[in-house]
């Protein structure tokens, strides 16, 4: 059995993100790193290998992306992933919702996984729906934000939140899961299997390779257009107090509130 | 027809979700401004009554259908892609939820259509609709629109308001078999409630508490907190209520309740969008936090920046003080 998990490397968390006025795009020059909901998606591949229940021989992280991206791959593969594809192509670039769904399925479906697990959202785009993209594409079942998984009886059965509580839904395979942050607390990569990371194999494929369409992919692809960009509402600036004697604090924050009418 | 079709989510009980109703509201204001109309999709077991009662928010016509089971996405995929494909709908319109979004990527996949997600508003340009976006945290809003038919739109909670425009509406029901795939995936129990049933609801003053606290032993300090107030009660965020250090009827966003209290007193909460469409319009937002670069000091009206550990306590112990 076969495990893809799918990774992005996304814009470190501690950088102020913009986006380039010129292409409507994200700039990605600064510091990267992978998208902290992936780390979720391999610990839980990890898991299911090690648990048992299924015999998971390989686990495959996927990703599209620049050149750069090959360091999302190397952390994947150094947090267990036994080797890597990457997708990489200028064709790409630009791509929407609707076109890398094109493009991610046609390079999943090139390796024929059991399950692709994938973190539930990436920290850039935060689109939640590249779960459910694929799943369609790739005629598989599938469940979004879950935050518990177990196999019986060879099948999924996952919990997750939706509108009205808890949801348990047991899922046949082949299956496409994203996962919350709240599934499992990643582990930390040894030493070893960092400085190992770069030996396992890795794939560089190109959209000429999987045979897709270039008009399908990338802007050419992409059914959205960003027409514009705006400020949101402006809103009044709040104060705020940094906490260098904690009594004083407080009365400060008593204060405050006492003034609003608000104890 | 090139009208807007709208998915309506309902309970066990057949009541519709708010914001289901919300995007019904807007899909008929939009559908007028376009000059269209606009259609819900229902499945599972809805009553003539229940079924013809969404006239009321505008629709003119409501699809149901009755041999798809309501709580999972990809059945529903299968009905509104036959749907919009049969009778040709230019767009299709969810409010904010989970399943909104389950479908609206899937309909994507599978007629090859733009979406948008956590859509704030929805506009009429040259006869196309635009949808404003709020991207990066909120720091810009994009304008996006549809290069072509159709274009799905996904609305982010509480994004449009429930408004009763029309009145009955005609049910046309449809038979839609099922792909291979959908019928993968078995909802075996559905909106299980964990935890303590509180009332958050009715207090005027929530200490919503996040991963900051360190543990559940963290919401005891919130207890406190909020017992110093007059109708205060402890709220949580979907991140420790998934972990189990705070009942599920406590949760704040997304996939929680949406609060309005005089004041929300935040303690260890980061703030993520998910959290916030949830508490906004709360009156006064204060936050405790000790990450000075959290989202969460982006919309508070107070920021203290520091160890809530630190400074729970004493500020429990002051308003006591104060109140005597």
């Amino acid at each position: 059995m076969k495990i893809c998990v799918l990774v992005k490397e996304v814009p470190d968390a501690a950088v102020q993100k913009r986006i380039d006025t010129g292409t409507m795009r994200l700039d990605r020059s600064g510091e990267n790193n992978l998208n902290p909901f992936d780390t979720h998606a391999i610990e839980a591949a990890m898991q299911l290998k090690e648990g048992g229940d299924l015999q998971v021989d390989e686990v495959v992280a996927v990703t599209m992306g620049p050149g750069s991206a090959q360091r999302a791959l190397q952390k994947a593969v150094a947090l267990g992933a036994d080797r890597s594809v990457h997708l990489c192509d200028d064709a790409l670039v630009g791509s929407d919702v609707c076109a890398t769904g094109v493009a991610l399925a046609k390079v999943l479906e090139s390796e024929s996984p059991d399950i692709v697990l994938l973190g539930q959202q990436s920290d850039d785009g935060e689109c939640y729906t590249m779960g459910a993209v694929l799943a369609d594409h790739l005629k598989m079942a599938s469940l979004t934000q879950v935050v518990n998984m177990d196999v019986e009886d060879g099948k999924l059965r996952c919990e997750r939140q939706a509108e009205y509580g808890y949801d348990t839904v047991a899922l046949s395979l082949p299956a496409v899961i994203a996962v919350g942050d709240a599934i499992n607390e990643p582990r930390y990569p040894s030493l070893k299997a960092i400085m190992g990371a770069k030996k396992k194999p890795l794939d560089t494929k190109s959209v000429g390779d999987l045979g897709l369409n270039p008009a399908e992919v990338g802007e050419a692809g992409s059914k959205t257009t960003v027409v514009a960009l705006n400020p949101p509402p402006a809103k009044q600036a709040g104060e705020i107090i940094e906490d260098e004697d904690t009594a004083e604090t407080v009365e400060k924050i008593v204060a405050w509130l006492d003034e609003r009418k608000l104890i | 027809m090139a009208g807007i079709l709208v998915y309506a989510l309902h309970d066990d009980e057949g009541n519709f979700n708010k914001n289901s109703l919300g995007a019904l509201s807007e899909a008929a204001k939009l559908a007028g401004e376009l000059g269209t109309e606009a259609a819900a999709v229902v499945v599972g077991d809805v009553s003539d009554e229940g079924a013809q009662g969404l006239g009321k928010y505008g629709v003119t016509k409501v699809y149901r259908a009755k041999n798809v089971p309501e709580g999972l996405a990809q059945p529903i995929v299968d009905v509104m892609a036959k749907v919009i494909n049969d009778d040709g709908f230019s767009y299709a319109l969810f409010g904010g939820g989970l399943l909104g979004f389950e479908i609206g990527a899937g309909l994507t996949a599978r007629l090859s259509a733009g979406v948008t997600m956590e859509v704030t508003a929805v506009k009429v340009a040259d006869g196309k609709l635009v949808c404003e976006r709020p991207i990066l945290q909120d720091s810009e809003v994009a304008d996006v629109g549809y290069v072509s038919e159709p274009g799905i739109i996904i609305g982010r909670l509480n994004a449009f308001d429930v408004k009763e425009s029309g009145g009955s509406a005609e049910i046309v029901d449809v038979d839609v078999e099922l792909s291979e795939w959908s019928s993968k995936a078995e909802l075996i129990t559905r909106g299980e409630q964990r935890g303590a049933d509180v009332d958050i609801e009715a207090a005027d003053v929530l200490i919503g508490g996040g991963r900051g606290l360190g543990g559940p032993e963290g919401f005891d300090a919130c207890e406190d907190l909020a017992g110093a107030f007059d109708n205060g009660a402890v709220a949580a965020t979907r991140a420790v209520v998934d972990a189990g250090w705070y009942p599920y009827a406590a949760q704040i966003g997304q996939t929680g309740k949406t609060v309005a209290p005089k004041l929300y007193l935040a303690v260890g909460v980061s703030g993520a969008i998910q959290h916030k469409v949830g508490m906004m319009n709360s009156e006064t937002i204060v936050a405790i936090n000790k990450d000075a670069n959290a989202p969460i000091f982006e919309f508070s009206d107070l920021g203290v920046v520091g160890d809530l550990n630190k400074i729970m306590p004493k500020l429990t112990a002051a308003l006591k003080a104060k109140k005597g």
